[in-house]
């Protein structure tokens, strides 16, 4: 048991025990606060993956952008949230059956595969290449037209919000 | 170091605590934050696999980067076009309870 693996044991741990709160915690602020801690673990994760760019952007975008914009929404609407009704559906264990079934089929047939016990060793110098991850990007022989694709549909979201978050002031039907 | 089947073991949970949020929890806003743990989830099993491709091929190859980078922008856009979806829902209808959407159950 080498330090890096005790390193994981515990990041992997806190993440699953974060995770856990968040779908089960009753108060939507405190599931948000351990969305952000969940995806600091996974960042973890991806360092000791040799994956440190990634590892910035998930910071950067995920615990930056996508988990404030979470936050923002649910002081929106905190006001009809009322954190003392039941925040579950009442048949919880059957999902969670469904769940612990999908993990151990996962699980066996991963298991399945000949590589499954492979162990990562150190990657050279320089494997994350970022200077090479730009140029692929945007080469016509490497993967231009996904790139643009995802270009698009970020403008096409961007677009689609502002047009179905505006307030029109129209006549309340209800 | 480690085995590659840790990685696809953690991100395999981690993928069905999502799951499981996505079917119990009420609250639109806490299945947002139950998808964004989904795709986390395959991010984790993308990056696990381009290690692995890396150290197969002994080379610099930046293929399996490309697709977290993809599934960083999808998750990017969802989030912002589902809020919006939902606050908008919720102008309308004074709730984000699922359970009391059903205005289209016909």
């Amino acid at each position: 048991m080498t330090g890096l693996q005790i390193i994981f044991l515990i990041v992997t741990g806190v993440t699953l025990f974060s995770a856990i709160m968040v779908v089960s915690v009753r108060k939507m602020i405190h599931a948000v606060l351990w969305l952000v801690q969940t995806l600091l673990g996974v960042a973890i994760l991806f360092i000791t993956l040799q994956a440190s760019f990634f590892a910035v952007v998930q910071i950067l975008v995920f615990i930056g952008a996508i988990s404030i914009l979470i936050l923002f929404s649910v002081m929106l609407a905190s006001r009809v949230i009322q954190d003392s009704s039941p925040q579950v559906v009442k048949k919880w264990w059957l999902p969670a059956l469904v769940a612990t079934l999908l993990l151990g089929l996962l699980v066996n047939f991963l298991a399945l595969w000949p590589g499954f016990e492979t162990t990562l060793v150190e990657l050279p110098e320089g494997s994350d290449n970022i200077a090479e991850l730009g140029h692929v990007l945007i080469s016509p022989e490497g993967y231009i037209i996904p790139f643009e694709l995802a270009s698009i549909l970020l403008l096409a979201a961007l677009i689609g919000a502002i047009y179905i978050a505006i307030d029109r002031k129209e006549p309340q039907s209800s | 170091m480690i085995p590659l089947s840790w990685y696809l073991i953690a991100s395999a949970a981690l993928f069905c605590i999502g799951l499981f949020g996505v079917m119990v929890r009420k609250n639109a806003i806490t299945i947002f934050m139950s998808i964004e743990l989904m795709l986390n989830a395959v991010n984790i099993n993308l990056i696990a696999f381009w290690h692995y491709h890396s150290q197969m091929q002994s080379g610099p190859h930046v293929t399996g980067l490309v697709f977290v980078a993809i599934v960083i922008v999808v998750a990017a856009s969802e989030v912002a076009v589902g809020l919006a979806l939902i606050i908008s829902a919720y102008r309308r209808r004074k709730t984000i309870i699922i359970d009391d959407l059903t205005l289209l159950k016909g």
